[in-house]
């Protein structure tokens, strides 16, 4: 039989930052996500893509997605059913919850021991973070070769995977042994498009919590199809070290959350007219500040 | 022991400006916690940096020089720096925010079941209680950040673990070289008992570097261009003063977004951190992550046709017009009354 390839893509469900309220954060300095709409994180779809066509090239391959989350974090391994992926994993539980980057690295990589895959691709970074950690220290976790700013897949065959990866000034082109973690930057080419068809087929999936509370005929139809059913990991699921997970496992804390206030300065107000524009460029020629 | 770490990063046989940065923010911290900085360098004919690192405060220069190290991979970089933190013990480790600290001090932190703080924007010694155990910890690193696109500012701190590790953007924190220099004491790493076979699995086939092109960090006047301005069109208008007034042009991320001017001007939170002499600002609003990027500068101008636009509040002139008014008539009187 041949041997079929699994890709595991990282991903996240992340508040739109772009968008936030004052109810976004909570007293313990924690994010509030409840407040905020939840998308999928714009990197990830990058990666999801560079997945995809890791399998486009392999042929013999699977793409499955996996995310740490609440139990709506499903509605991002949907999406990407949506777009190409074959399934998903959601891993979902209180023992995670307060988890910074080491800790949330931590889970991920117990849960990528249970699945086994043979790359791992994520986005470079989150954007309610920002802080490009997780695919590293995952990388350090499962003792793999890292590729971070991947570009472009240049070529993939057994064993081995060529990547071009973006520098501060310029690019690389990198070849790494395989299995390794693959971090995706967002001038890396977009995902594809949602499929009409692959959302009929998908459109039904449901993780394992969700199935629990669904009608009987929802949970028939998925017994008869179980590439609709998402798996659901709980911490238990994962073997984890109890003591590495969550706000315990995490070495960093929050100390204070403050709101950003502008400092006010002594400010003088001028307008468009030509004497106090003279009067200005004046002022500016006078104290050296120019010329 | 229990001194402070700044790794090294050297770009074309040159320092980078961040590790500088971070010399004279770690001098600053060891001299409150009464311990050595010590500097780390890791790359190919690299010795000659060390009287550099000195002026910038460096106590010790730890070096490992070899080929395998240049240019960067992750993975021999990760084992000399995992390596030498285990055998000196440093309380702090300090990286730029560039995509090689970025890339590998994530790594460093796993492998040392440290915590990370990315992109901090100020470092202060202090002490901290722990508000559920009551525990108390005295001159911990406080490493402060925005967060949440920097609608907030986070302190965090690093009660247990050591090192407590952070990175810092270029540009953030100023570099000043001391009137007398350190010691700068070169110390050889051991890094043949760090470094493994499986450490050089990836291999580099081609690299392209670019020229820098735009150099607005280095440039004294800056004009600014935002969402405001309109156009691509309306660009030139803010080129033209720049160039007129003999600096650079920069832009808010909206601008960059909205396609007017290329992502290399962007400045703000998460573009580059500018403190030139004069900064104008030209339809720019002055949202937060664009204010955290330029908030340093000496004279700030503003050109906006509200009134009541937040960059006002920092503007030590605020010109209430519009960009296609206003531009022509400071390149007139610049032209009439310079010489």
């Amino acid at each position: 039989m041949e041997k079929v390839t699994k890709i595991v893509v990282m991903a996240k469900q992340v508040p739109d930052t772009r968008n936030v309220g004052k109810d976004a954060m909570t007293p313990e300095g924690t994010v509030n996500r409840a407040a905020l709409a939840a998308i999928f994180n714009p990197e990830d779809l990058n990666a999801l893509e560079l997945a995809l066509q890791m399998k486009d090239r392999i042929g013999s391959a699977t793409v499955h997605v996996l995310t740490m989350g609440p139990q709506r974090a499903a509605d991002i391994i949907r999406e990407a059913m949506f777009r190409g992926a074959d399934g998903g994993y959601l891993l979902s539980g209180k023992e995670f919850a307060g988890s910074d980057t080491l800790a949330t690295s931590y889970a991920l990589s117990c849960a990528l021991r249970k699945i086994n895959p043979d790359i791992i691709v994520a986005g470079r970074q989150a954007i309610d973070g920002d802080t490009a950690q997780v695919g590293p220290q995952v990388a350090e976790k499962l003792n793999l070769p890292q590729v971070t700013y991947a570009e472009e897949l240049v070529e993939i065959k057994e064993g081995e995977a060529t990547i071009k990866r973006r520098l501060e000034r310029g690019s690389e082109t990198v070849v790494t042994p395989l299995p390794a973690v693959i971090t995706v930057n967002s001038s890396a080419k977009e995902c594809r498009p949602r499929n009409a068809k692959r959302v009929m087929k998908y459109k039904y999936a449901l993780a394992t919590s969700e199935l629990a509370t669904a009608s009987d005929k929802a949970k028939n139809f998925i017994e008869e199809r179980p590439y609709l059913h998402i798996v659901e990991f709980a911490a238990a699921d994962v073997n984890p070290d109890a003591s590495q997970l969550g706000l315990s496992g995490s070495p960093t804390k929050v100390k204070k959350i403050e709101n950003v206030v502008l400092q006010a300065k002594e400010s003088k107000t001028l307008t468009a007219e030509d004497k106090d524009i003279e009067a200005l460029m004046q002022e500016l020629i006078a104290s050296h500040t120019l010329g | 022991m229990n001194n402070v770490f700044v790794y090294i990063e050297i770009e074309d046989k040159e320092i980078a400006d961040v590790s500088l940065e971070l010399l004279t923010k770690g001098r600053e911290l060891a001299n409150t916690l009464g311990v050595k900085l010590e500097a780390v360098v890791i790359g190919k004919d690299i010795k000659g940096v060390a009287p550099e690192l000195a002026k910038y405060g460096a106590d010790t220069v730890w070096v490992a020089d070899n080929e395998i190290f240049a240019p960067f991979r992750t993975l021999p970089h990760t084992a000399v720096m995992v390596g030498l933190i285990k055998q000196e013990k440093p309380q702090i480790a300090l990286f730029g925010a560039t995509p090689v600290g970025r890339d590998f001090a994530p790594r460093v932190s796993s492998a040392l079941h440290s915590g990370l703080t990315a992109d901090c924007t100020e470092l202060v010694i202090g002490d901290h209680k722990d508000a559920k155990t009551g525990t108390e910890y005295s001159n911990l690193l406080y490493q402060i950040r925005p967060a949440f696109g920097g609608n907030i500012i986070a302190t965090i701190v690093n009660p247990e673990c050591r090192p407590q590790m952070a990175t810092v953007r270029e540009g953030v924190m100023r570099k000043e070289a001391l009137a007398t220099p350190a010691k700068g004491e070169i110390r050889e790493i051991d890094w043949k008992a760090m470094v493994s076979d499986a450490d050089l699995a990836v291999r580099i086939i081609d690299r392209h570097i670019e020229e820098r092109k735009i150099n607005i960090k280095g440039a004294s006047v800056i004009v600014a261009g935002g969402y405001g301005v309109g156009s691509k069109e309306g660009f030139k208008l803010v080129h033209e003063l720049a160039e007129v007034l003999g600096g650079e042009v920069g832009a808010s991320r909206a601008a960059v977004d909205a396609g007017f001017t290329e992502h290399e001007r962007q400045i703000g939170q998460t573009g580059v951190t500018v403190r030139p002499k004069l900064y104008i600002a030209c339809g720019i609003s002055g949202q937060i992550q664009h204010t955290a990027g330029m908030d340093g500068s000496a004279m700030i101008v503003s050109i906006n046709t509200d009134p009541e636009a937040p960059i006002n509040n920092i503007a030590d002139y605020a010109i209430i017009g519009s960009v296609e008014e206003v531009i022509p008539k400071m390149i007139k009187y610049y032209k009439q009354n310079s010489k």
